[in-house]
């Protein structure tokens, strides 16, 4: 599973993210934030943090058992 | 989290930084950050060198000896700073207006010395920072606050004009190839002499809206899907050239650079006194 850290300060609700991830995980709310918003569905492809202009979010894949 | 390890390249207390939502400069640096750490140089020994506008203003956010200097005039700054230490490794960081309008004679003739700098121009075809006035790289028919009915002239190919000049390396990426940029960074790092690398980068605020080109992820679908890799480029016939630009490295070549020329003339002169 992925364990997302998104710090929002950082953040400005650019949408590239979202465009950019294979399987619409993230949404950006009306503050202008984003959210995991399905994180079940992320497969840890890296592309929302390899694309981000702001360096606002961070995906780790971690296995299911350590994450306990 | 784990930290990632381009951050200690960051000045975290200077983040978020100015940048508007979209845009594409954020990215250009972290791909000079991730070619810094994979070529492993260290930060005390390495200087960033910037002009003015809004590329410019990422010197600022980098964790190394940085100099914002005067506009057009990052080249000869920086050209002093190889010359009076020449152990330092040397990046420029400016923009197409920066390099190719003001500062296009420093730009020229830092070629034709092969000054051994690594110099990367964020090319959003415009004036970001002063609202939208048209560059030298502005493509034909483009609207911009100066060419409100449509640029008239064409644009200049700045790697084409770093080849002729005399440049020794050579290369262009986008902001949405980030790990192609920098590995064409890091080329441009190892090259002893003077490296151009244009990054391509989008300025949805004062370009994208006005030729309704959609927001940044729009802008960079658009690189995504018109960029060629220079192998099939050079494949390509000219009618399915139309509308797309190659990305790779363009020209590497072998010549002395101005450290050594200048250390020969000095020799010749009778040595430094
Ligand atoms: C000597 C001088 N002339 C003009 C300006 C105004 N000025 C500031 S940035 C800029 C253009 C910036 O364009 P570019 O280099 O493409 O950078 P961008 O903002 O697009 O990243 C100009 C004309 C200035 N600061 N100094
Ligand atoms: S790409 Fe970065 S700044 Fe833009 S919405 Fe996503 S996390 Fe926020
Ligand atoms: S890692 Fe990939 S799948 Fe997961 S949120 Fe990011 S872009 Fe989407
Ligand atoms: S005006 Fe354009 S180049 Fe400047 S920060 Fe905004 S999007 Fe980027
Ligand atoms: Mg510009």
């Amino acid at each position: 599973m992925s364990v997302f850290t998104i710090r929002e300060e950082r953040c400005k609700g650019c949408g590239i993210c979202v465009t950019f991830c294979p399987k619409q995980v993230l949404e950006v709310d009306e503050l202008s934030k984003v959210h995991a918003v399905r994180k079940e569905d992320c497969i840890g492809c890296g592309q929302c943090e390899l694309l981000c202009p702001d360096f606002a979010i961070f995906v780790d894949k971690v296995d299911k058992e350590a994450a306990k | 989290m784990m930290e990632r390890s381009y951050e200690k390249y960051f000045r975290e207390n200077r983040l978020p930084h100015i940048w508007c939502p979209g845009c594409g400069n954020g990215l250009a640096m972290k791909a000079i950050v991730m070619a810094i750490e994979e070529k492993g140089l260290s930060q005390d020994e390495t200087v960033i060198v910037s002009g003015i506008g809004c590329s410019s203003r990422a010197s600022g956010y980098m964790d190394f000896d940085t100099l914002h200097t005067a506009h057009g005039r990052a080249i000869p700054f920086a050209t002093g700073i190889k010359l009076a230490n020449p152990k330092l490794h040397v990046i420029v960081i400016t923009g197409d207006g920066d390099c190719t309008a003001i500062g296009g004679n420093h730009f020229i003739h830092g070629c034709r010395r092969n000054v051994d700098l690594t110099v990367i121009m964020f090319n959003n075809e415009i004036y970001g920072m002063t609202g939208g006035q048209g560059s030298p790289t502005t493509p034909l028919g483009r609207l911009t606050t100066t060419a409100p009915y449509g640029t008239s002239v064409r644009p200049f190919d700045a790697c084409h004009i770093a080849m002729a000049a005399g440049a020794t390396y050579v290369a262009r990426s986008t902001a949405y190839h980030v790990r192609h940029l920098a590995k064409l960074i890091g080329e441009g790092i190892d090259n002893k002499g003077f490296s151009f690398i244009e990054a391509y980068v989008q300025c949805p605020t004062a370009y994208g809206r006005k030729n309704r080109l959609g927001d940044g992820g729009a802008m960079m679908k658009w690189m995504r899907d018109n960029a060629v890799q220079l192998s099939a480029w050079e494949k390509l016939p000219e009618e399915k050239r139309q509308g797309k630009f190659p990305i790779g490295c363009f020209l590497k070549r072998e010549a002395e650079d101005f450290n050594m020329a200048y250390n020969e003339l000095v020799n010749r002169a009778g040595g430094a006194r």
